[in-house]
Order: structure tokens, then sequence, then C-alpha cells
């Protein structure tokens, strides 16, 4: 199955504006990014859920980046129930701002509050630095954040993070089943064989654990 | 003909500055969001988070080598230090540039990166080209960027796949014993900090 989102090894021309000092190119970049981050503040969704909304868009292809962000934010919003269908095309009834709604003086504060992804519970590590460990053959549906370049090789655990918040059911809001995750070092010659740029090159990718099988 | 299931966005003009302005009306009009609000954020982005904040700590870590041991340690813990914290830099881990090892780091799933310590990516970060050829090719992207590699460095790259944010400590350039942390800063551009550039000689 090839996943649009999933780049990671495909042939592509040079990186363009490898000088870029604009935060924002223009006003609707800004604006796509301030109605996500604000929208986000509701509540009414998780951060692995607005990825997978943008993930999962039929055009991802040929979205620009904020383009994307701006369907993928629509999406949820319909899908979670905040705007209608109707909405999006007809007059909206004009509402007094939500009492959950941020404003502006809490703006600040609420891009300084660290909101962790690591949970105290969760299964027992089966693994430990040093591990040598395959990964499954391939990504599982939906939210799964292996990709497809690694998926079927050998690494070795370098970090280990403890218990984080599982994106494939936390994206379609069935649970944070957190689980621990590692960071795992491949060496490029694993990755890419005779491809490989230097076969000692490494590259390391953040798993979790039932994205691992031991050797 | 197969059942056509339109996605909701596709009812909002396609244009994407006429698609952003119908947007922002509605949430307004539905009382979900304050425009105010919504300038606040771009404000904060644009002028409050950003890569200065992530030149401070590695002009720290140049010039205090406790809290290079802590950022190497706990760099979460170690950048709070400073004051910089928060969404998208929960779980930090620092990587250091070596005369051995030249570290980039790369989302080649969406484009997960440290805001609190280099703010809003920048767009050739977020390109298709970026993230499809950084994890394969990553000296071919170095040489593309102008960075010289030692014959003995290694390149690791870290795909950030999950909620670890990782940043780039360069190598500190020859004869800068003598600069001031501040002046130190000055040499440490953004690109420096993801690994495709290396810190400015003095």
């Amino acid at each position: 199955m090839i996943r649009a989102h999933d780049l990671g090894g495909r042939p592509a021309g040079p990186v363009p504006e490898k000088d870029d000092s604009e935060v924002f190119h223009t006003d609707w970049h800004a604006k796509a990014l301030a109605l996500n981050l604000a929208c986000g503040a509701l509540g009414a969704w998780n951060i692995d859920a607005s990825r997978f909304a943008r993930e999962q868009l039929k055009d991802y292809p040929s979205l620009t980046y904020y383009e994307k962000w701006m369907a993928g934010l629509t999406n949820l919003l319909v899908e979670r129930g905040l705007v209608t269908e109707a909405e999006l095309t007809g007059p909206v009834a004009i509402a007094a701002l939500a009492p959950n709604a941020i404003r502006a003086a809490d703006v600040a504060a609420a891009m300084r509050k660290a909101v962790p992804y690591s949970r105290e519970a969760g299964p027992e590590p089966l693994f430990q630095i040093g591990d040598i460990v395959r990964t499954i053959p391939t990504p599982r549906s939906g939210h799964c954040r292996l990709p497809a370049y690694a998926a079927g090789r050998e690494g070795r655990i370098i970090l280990s993070h403890g218990n984080h918040v599982f994106p494939n059911t936390n994206a379609r809001f069935e649970g944070e089943n957190p689980q621990p995750l590692y960071t795992v070092e491949f060496t490029a010659a694993s990755l890419w064989g005779e491809d490989a740029e230097s076969a000692d090159d490494a590259i390391s990718l953040d798993l979790w654990q039932t994205s691992l099988e031991p050797k | 003909m197969p059942h056509d299931h339109h996605e909701p966005h596709s009812l909002l003009p396609s244009d994407p500055e006429l698609r952003a302005r119908a947007l922002e009306t509605i949430l307004v009009q539905k009382g979900l969001v304050d425009p105010a609000a919504l300038n606040a954020l771009i404000d904060t982005y644009q002028n409050d988070i950003g890569p200065q904040n992530g030149a401070r700590v590695v002009a720290r870590a140049w010039a205090d080598p406790a809290f290079k041991a802590r950022l190497f340690s706990d760099a979460t813990a170690a950048i709070a230090e400073l004051g910089f914290m928060g969404r998208q830099g929960e779980h930090m881990v620092a990587v250091e540039n070596t005369e051995d090892v030249h570290n980039l780091v790369v989302c080649t799933l969406c484009s997960c990166y440290p805001w609190p310590v280099l703010g809003i990516p920048p767009a050739w970060y977020k390109s298709d080209e970026y993230r499809s050829r950084a994890v394969k090719e990553p000296r071919a992207v170095l040489a593309e960027f102008g960075v010289d590699l030692l014959k003995r460095q290694k390149v690791k790259v870290w795909d950030s796949s999950a909620e670890i944010r990782y940043l780039v400590v360069p190598m500190r350039p020859k004869n800068s014993e003598g600069l001031s942390e501040g002046a130190l800063a000055e040499l440490v551009s953004r690109n420096a900090m993801i690994g495709t550039a290396l810190a400015r000689a003095v």
C-alpha cells in the first residue's frame, strides 16, 4: 500500500528555498497556522488526529503545506461536529465567543505550556538499549508512524523513552494506549543496501514497541 | 459510478487565500475563534518563539560545560532553564556534531520540528524534496546546502517519527574562545541547528 505522506526514500529533485528566512510567506499561511492552533485549543481532537486528518486527504500530493493544514482542519471541524457542512457554504448564525475558545491574553502561556506525551502507565518494556530488533514487515493501517522505508529492517535500540501515547489509537479517538517508545538506529546499508551513500551512516527513528520484534 | 464521498473541505473555496478568509469568518461568527487570539498566535511565532531561542541554548552549551552536560543528559530540562518550553518541545533530545559525527534532522511523515527552540519550520524543511531525500541521500542533500563534511565524519539522520524533538548542537567555530554568549549565539543559524549548515566561522 502506497501512503501519500510516507515520503522517505522516494526520488525527488533539489531541495527548494534553502535560505528561507521568512516565518510566514503570506498572510494566509500565518492565518492557516493560527486557525489550526486556535481550533486545536478547543480540545475536540488531539495532535495525532490532526496529523491523521492531513495524511488522509485524497488530494494530499497536490496540496501545499498550509493547504493541507486548512483542509485537514476543515474535515476535522465537521467530523467532530463543531461546524456543519451547510455552514461551510451557507450563512452562519452569529454566536458569542465560546467559553473554551482561546483568548489573546492566554496565547503566550498556552504555547509555552508543555503537554507531555509520556505516561506512567503502560506495558513493561520488552527491549533494552543495545538490543537488536526487527521492525514489522509493513506499516499498520491507520495512523502508523513506522515509515515504509524502515519496515522489515533490523536496527539497534539506542534510546528508551518510557511509555508514550500510541498514535494509531489516539488518532481515531480510541484511547491513548501508551506503550514503550524507543529510538532505533539503522545503518544506511541495512535500509538501502547497495544504494546507500555510505554503508556506515546511520538513520534513526522513534518507534513504539508494537512495531518491533526481537531479532 | 462509484459512490462519491466528498471531503468537507471541498465545499470551501479552493483558492487558499479565499479559503483561509472563509474559514476564519465561519469560525469567528460561530464564536469558536477570537480574531485577537489569531493575531496573538501569529505574533508569538513571528516575534517571540524562533531560532534565536535555540541559538541561545547552543551558545550556553559552548560556554558552560556543566550546562552542556545537562543538555545531553536531559535536554528538555536544560532548555527549560533558559525559559524555552512548550508545544512541540515536550521531549527534547540534543545531538552533538563532532569531528566524527554530523547530525541531520528530518520528519519524513509530516514536518515535526522543535518549535520552542526553532519556531515554525522553514519551507525547505517541509518540502517533499527534503522529506524524501534526507534519509536516503543525506550527503547529497548536505552538499546541496553547501556543507562540507570531514572525511572521517559519519552522518546520523534523525527521522522524527514520534514526539521526540531533536536539536543539533553544531561544532564550536575555531577562534571563538573570547566571545560572549551573546556573540556566540550570533554564530548559530537555524539551519545549523537542523544540520544543514555549520556554525558561522569567526
